[in-house]
């Protein structure tokens, strides 16, 4: 308990310096998920999940907006962990996280005059690990299923590369390899830049997404994202469920919002925007 | 009886040549896809379904459209279509192997579908569809021959064949209705996330399958002593006619709901599909000729079909049913896939252009179908013009 809480004052240090500030009147107003809030009425008032763990991430934008070079970071270490390719063209694009505008990111929020330059600052974008995780309820196969911790996993030996779960992603996280990831371009360049042997690369054929680093968390190690980034207060992970988690105090001590609330898939990500 | 298709006049073989030559042309670009993968199509990250699917979707109608003869026949008793209810059987047969060939070819991994078997997931609308799809080809390969082998040896069919044809009606209206399921269930999708998406589908399947049949029965009237009759013309007509009326008006209900509640999430992928979608500064409107296309054609064709009845034109009629099939294959098979991919999930836009290997595969899937067709219509003429003679 007492290691919890100096873990925690200095998670909220650092967030005040990453431009945080201290929690304000208001948003100790707003104190909680706005996630029961938003999906209220489809879900029957109630909230997701809530027993057994639920890992989840906070995306502190300000602190993205602070060091913008943060969010190229992140790509950066989760693909080239990941063997994730670069095909070099928007068509065959395969992305576990990347920066997007925050009207993308967020298309259906408005806000009528944006404060502080929001429109420019990168947002990341990457799996939510939805609750009710509509990519799942699609998949023919199981190739895409929850695991117990709540992520959202995939095996890549049996998606017969249908893509019903990407028309069923409202994020569109997923990605399919159109091509060989493995294979080289015209002057002989791999498309994976240096493979990791540590994880599998794909086949073609197959759809892949963010995995919330499973392979690491397997090891007790946090995603590599969140450790990328670390000693910066931009991203937080851990249990959604146990209220004694760093992430379930960010949670409680600031703003935050999910994409797409009202779609009731319930996302496992949160932004302080 | 399935020698009646290996005998055959000229015509005959030089189209059956014709279609096995395009196969064979599909077959090779096939090969590249297989070597290649799929990134050998148009399809992209945003637009991840393309003409493969839409073909697949709009087939599906075709097969269920049968239902449209068989129902008035043996539920009904409607004599008149008596005639003609076998090509609505094999109809089906040919445009549900053409969905299988579809969803084959538009696979990442083709050597795996059996999983979608071996690991059943019942919560997933493509393992019902593959269930649905599968018993509908299943029950009208069985009721069709069964029903033509009988009468081949001038018996009745037996009364298990008429329960089975029973069971093909309500499971008729299934195939559609699953098909439609695949797209109105995922949230996020605004255009397919529609109540009336089903129904839609089953209206322009009415339309579209007897339509296909009529043009097809017409020309077997012209180059064999096959007639359908005046009076199941005549009652086609109004099925046909009635169907594309409410494939309309379902189509205006879509219009009015998306404009008139005037939530952008509705309106977008209308906007995209009829006017063009401007976006940064650029209007993106590849479709729209072909949207338009479709509702002048269908309109045109609803009019057509029934001056034709009116005057007893064949020639008018065989034109009215192209007109409204056409219409009714470009809403359904181009912008009903393709439109809801657009904008994609984060309000950015990507256009899709279907590429020349994947025209190629489309052109031979097609091929196929028509192959099956007229080898299954070959031989129920051949048996029916021995019975009447
Ligand atoms: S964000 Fe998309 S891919 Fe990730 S769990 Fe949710 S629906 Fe599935
Ligand atoms: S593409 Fe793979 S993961 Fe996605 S729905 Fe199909 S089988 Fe499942
Ligand atoms: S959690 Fe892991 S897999 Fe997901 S984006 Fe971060 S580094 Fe990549």
């Amino acid at each position: 308990m007492k290691k919890d809480r100096r873990d925690f004052l200095k998670i909220a240090g650092l967030a005040a310096v990453a431009g945080i500030g201290a929690p304000s009147a208001f948003g100790s107003l707003l104190r909680g998920s706005d996630e029961a809030l938003a999906a209220a009425p489809a879900a029957g008032g109630e909230e997701a999940a809530k027993s057994g763990k639920r890992l989840g991430m906070v995306i502190n934008v300000r602190a993205f907006a602070a060091q913008p070079e943060l969010a190229e970071k992140c790509t950066e270490v989760c693909h080239s962990i990941h063997n994730v390719p670069d095909f070099g063209n928007p068509k065959d694009e395969i992305k576990w996280i990347w920066k997007d505008k925050y009207n993308n990111v967020f298309a259906d929020s408005s806000h009528y005059k944006r404060p502080g330059g929001l429109a420019e600052v990168p947002v990341l974008a990457l799996c939510n690990h939805c609750d009710k995780p509509p990519c799942v309820r699609a998949c023919p196969t199981k190739a895409t299923f929850k695991k117990s911790d709540g992520v959202v996993a995939m095996d890549y030996h049996r998606c017969i590369g249908c893509r019903f779960c990407m028309a069923a992603c409202p994020y569109g996280a997923r990605s399919f390899n159109w091509r060989d990831p493995r294979g080289k371009d015209e002057n002989g360049n791999p498309f994976i830049k240096t493979l990791n042997p540590k994880f599998p690369a794909r086949m073609r054929g197959v759809v892949e997404k963010c995995n919330f680093c499973t392979e690491r968390l397997a090891v007790g190690q946090i995603p590599a994202c969140v450790e990328a980034v670390a000693g910066t207060g931009a991203m937080f992970f851990g249990d959604l469920n146990d209220p004694n988690s760093e992430i379930s105090q960010i949670l409680s001590l600031y703003y935050t919002v999910q994409r797409k609330p009202s779609l009731g898939t319930y996302p496992s990500l949160f932004y302080i925007i | 009886m399935i020698e009646k298709a290996l005998t055959g006049s000229k015509g005959y073989w030089a189209w059956m040549i014709f279609l096995l030559a395009i196969m064979g042309m599909g077959g090779m670009f096939y090969t590249q896809q297989w070597n290649y993968g799929l990134g050998i199509t148009g399809m992209s990250r945003d637009v991840t379904w393309g003409i493969y699917i839409s073909q697949f979707t709009f087939l599906v109608g075709v097969a269920a459209g049968g239902l449209m003869l068989v129902l008035p026949y043996y539920l009904h008793n409607y004599k008149e279509f008596g005639r003609i209810t076998i090509l609505g059987e094999f109809m089906a047969i040919a445009a549900v192997i053409m969905c299988l060939m579809f969803i084959l070819a538009d696979l990442g991994q083709p050597i795996r579908a059996l999983n979608v078997m071996l690991y059943p997931t019942p919560n997933s609308m493509l393992f019902w569809d593959m269930i649905v799809l599968n018993g509908y080809l299943f029950l009208n390969v069985v009721c069709g021959w069964a029903v033509l082998h009988a009468e081949y040896k001038g018996v009745k069919y037996s009364s298990w064949v008429k329960k089975l044809i029973l069971l093909s009606i309500p499971w008729a209206v299934s195939i559609h209705t699953v098909t439609a399921f695949l797209y109105c269930g995922l949230p996020g999708r605004h255009f397919w996330l529609t109540a009336i998406l089903a129904p839609r589908f089953l209206a322009s399947a009415f339309a579209a399958g007897p339509a296909l049949l009529l043009v097809v029965a017409l020309i077997m009237e012209r180059t064999t002593f096959f007639k359908v009759g005046q009076v199941a013309k005549d009652k086609l007509v109004t099925i046909i006619g009635y169907a594309a009326i409410i494939n309309f008006f379902f189509l205006a209900c879509e219009f009015f709901v998306g404009f008139y509640s005037n939530i952008p999430g509705h309106m977008h992928t209308l906007e995209y599909l009829f006017w063009g979608l401007s976006h940064d500064g650029h209007v993106y409107n590849n479709l729209v000729p072909f949207m338009r296309a479709s509702v002048v054609m269908g309109i045109v064709g609803i009019a057509l079909i029934f001056v034709s009845r009116s005057k007893k034109s064949d020639g008018l009629l065989a034109a009215s049913c192209v007109l409204i099939f056409l219409s009714l294959w470009i809403d359904k098979g181009l912008g009903l896939v393709l439109g809801g991919f657009v904008p994609n999930m984060l309000e950015q836009v990507t256009e899709y252009y279907p590429t020349v290997p994947e025209i190629g595969v489309t052109a031979a899937i097609w091929a196929t179908g028509f192959f099956v067709l007229t080898l299954l219509y070959k031989v129920a003429i051949s048996v029916k013009l021995e019975k009447e003679s």
